[in-house]
């Protein structure tokens, strides 16, 4: 048994293996970031102000003098909650929505096409700035506006891989039987149709931490003194020429936690290709 | 005389509205009996498969059925969508020609035999389970009980349309419609699958309707034959009446261009030209241009179907007829 499930890991493609490595790390110091930060993230330590590293602050302290290392790994807590959160309810709701578009065809889908011509003409960071300075800043509404952005993307996607299913013979099959539609679309034809959509998942977490951090810098997401890497890296920009690192560190994470997802997008996409 | 189960009527599918509308099938009618195999044989773009598909409504988008297809007293033509998949799947199904495409690659193959029972029948999981593997039996496939959790790509050609055939037998159907199940697999593998339709339909009491182009498989499998010609039936009759003296031109051209081992060398004929495309379907009867016995009442004139259980529309049947069959002897089997 063991012996099998070491082959079958030696088997996978690098890419996932790594990424997938990165991405677990990652999940568990979001998940228990106390036990990893050597200090109080919101800690003020007025002595050692911008002190840069040593050994006792290894990633150096910011102009509060906060531990900028314990800062970067609770941040992981808030990050790895905006890759999943705000790419889940586009994922869903645009796959279903993509695969009933995609099935039903027509007018339906004509309607849709223009909706997300409408909605692809802004560009993505600006359509959501707009939608979050309504809404008001903060990680909810950020989400909301991204999700309001995101799920046609999804959408786009599926409909384009399930109006090819729909034509192949087994969805023919499926009518044969006497099977509901609902259940063509979604017990046959979405599996079939959903490895794109998963991939690009994967990078869209990617994507999605740069954008919540993008907006944690412009101060429409997440908001100080919260330890977010966007927020962080905002906090540094005044001090880049004298205390590099209050900036550097948090962008290393982001960097980090991007390649993760992005490994494993790669690595997902040539195992489900495999798979057909 | 007992009372044919299925009874088809003046059967059409259009394609397109308005001027632009083509009929890819064309007054077609016939009838099935219980326990019956009928072949349905034509070229290319005759209209067969389309008027298979017809009978279940099975036609793509854009596609409409006119005519009566009656079963058990009710019309499949104008059953409501919940009616008409309860016939679907489970009183008639279907098995296609690309066993390759026609299964669900990503799910395993219990999984796709015992959706149909969950559609069809009240069996609970145990019975499902029960049921598949006895399926699998049924249609011949080895070692079930562990085949029945592999996916449709660990399965050959071969096997694949056993698969379907399983799926398309599992609720028990009084009629499979066939399309072209062999065309896609090797001549020993086609020989193998058509056996097992005719021992399902002997044990299982169910009519086959077969559609090909293959009249080697019709002499060998089918009961009664039915010839297609651009979107119309040509002749109908009983496999060995027609092989013996085909009653259309065109028939008769299509039993002439078999090849037959054991007889005396002789030319194969072929029918010259092509098969008219629906927008151009001719005048008079549709075969005349390539009829070697059209005459001017073929190019004015189009014919009926004509005569008592062998029947055809051509003209010029007692031609034909005097002319005599090409088929030297007796195509038992091919």
């Amino acid at each position: 048994m063991t012996v099998m499930s070491v082959s079958r890991l030696r088997r996978l493609p690098r890419a996932f293996v790594f990424g997938a490595a990165i991405l677990i790390a990652s999940v568990i110091v979001a998940t228990f970031p106390s036990a990893f930060a050597p200090y109080d993230p919101l800690a003020m330590d007025y002595v050692n102000l911008l002190a840069p590293p040593s050994a006792a602050h290894p990633f150096g302290t910011d102009n509060f003098g906060r531990d900028v290392l314990s800062r970067v790994i609770h941040a992981y807590t808030i990050d790895m909650q905006i890759a999943l959160f705000a790419t889940l309810f586009p994922f869903i709701f645009g796959t279903i929505v993509g695969a009933i578009v995609g099935y039903v065809g027509g007018v339906t889908e004509s309607i849709f096409g223009r909706v997300v011509d409408a909605v692809i003409t802004f560009p993505f960071l600006v359509l959501v700035i707009a939608i979050v300075s309504v809404l008001g800043p903060g990680l909810i509404n950020m989400y909301i506006a991204i999700g309001v952005v995101g799920w046609v993307f999804y959408a786009r996607i599926i409909a384009a891989e399930v109006k090819v299913q729909k034509r192949l013979d087994y969805a023919d099959a499926g009518r044969a039987m006497g099977y509901t539609h609902a259940r063509i679309v979604f017990r046959h034809l979405l599996p079939n149709a959903i490895t794109p959509a998963v991939v690009y998942w994967m990078t869209d977490m990617a994507l999605a931490i740069l954008l919540g951090s993008s907006l944690g810098y412009l101060g429409l997401g997440a908001q100080p003194p919260a330890a977010e890497w966007g927020v962080q890296i905002a906090d540094g920009k005044n001090f880049m020429a004298t205390a590099w690192w209050i900036s550097v560190f948090p962008g290393f994470a982001i960097v980090l936690t991007g390649l993760g997802f992005s490994l494993l997008g790669d690595g997902l996409a040539e195992i489900l290709r495999g798979r057909k | 005389m007992t009372e044919p189960i299925l009874s088809v009527r003046n059967l059409t599918a259009t394609f397109g509205q308005g001027a632009s509308a083509l009929r890819a099938v064309n007054e077609v009618s016939f009838d099935v009996m219980p326990g019956e195999v009928l072949g349905l044989v034509g070229e290319s773009g005759s209209g067969k498969s389309v008027t298979l598909r017809s009978l279940l409504r099975l036609l793509p988008v854009g596609g409409h059925v006119g005519g009566s297809v009656s079963w058990h007293g009710k019309d499949i033509v104008r059953m409501t969508d919940a009616e008409l998949r309860a016939v679907r799947g489970g009183q008639i199904s279907m098995i296609f020609q690309e066993p390759m495409t026609a299964l669900n690659p990503v799910l395993p193959v219990r999984v796709q035999i015992e959706e149909n029972l969950r559609a069809h029948t009240q069996l609970d999981r145990k019975g499902r389970n029960a049921r598949a593997k006895e399926l699998m039996d049924l249609v011949g496939i080895p070692d079930s009980a562990r085949r029945l959790d592999e996916f449709p790509h660990q399965f050959s050609g071969g096997m694949r349309q056993r698969v379907m055939i399983a799926i398309a037998l599992a609720s028990d159907p009084k009629l499979l419609l066939a399309d072209e199940p062999t065309t896609a697999l090797d001549v020993t593998i086609q020989d193998q699958i058509l056996n097992l339709i005719l021992d399902l339909r002997d044990e299982l009491a169910m009519s086959v309707v077969l559609v090909t182009h293959d009249l080697g498989v019709v002499a060998a499998t089918c009961d009664r034959m039915a010839v297609m010609y651009a979107g119309r039936i040509v002749e109908e009759g009983d496999v060995t009446q027609v092989f013996a003296q085909p009653r259309h031109a065109y028939t008769r051209g299509l039993l002439g261009s078999i090849p037959q081992a054991g007889t005396e060398r002789s030319m194969l004929l072929s029918i010259d030209g092509t098969p008219p495309g629906l927008a151009a379907i001719p005048q008079g009867c549709a075969f005349n241009p390539r009829c070697d016995f059209a005459t001017d009442i073929c190019r004015r004139t189009r014919p009926h179907l004509t005569g008592d259980g062998h029947r055809a529309a051509c003209h010029n049947s007692d031609a034909v007829i005097a002319a005599g069959s090409p088929v030297k002897k007796a195509l038992s089997h091919v």
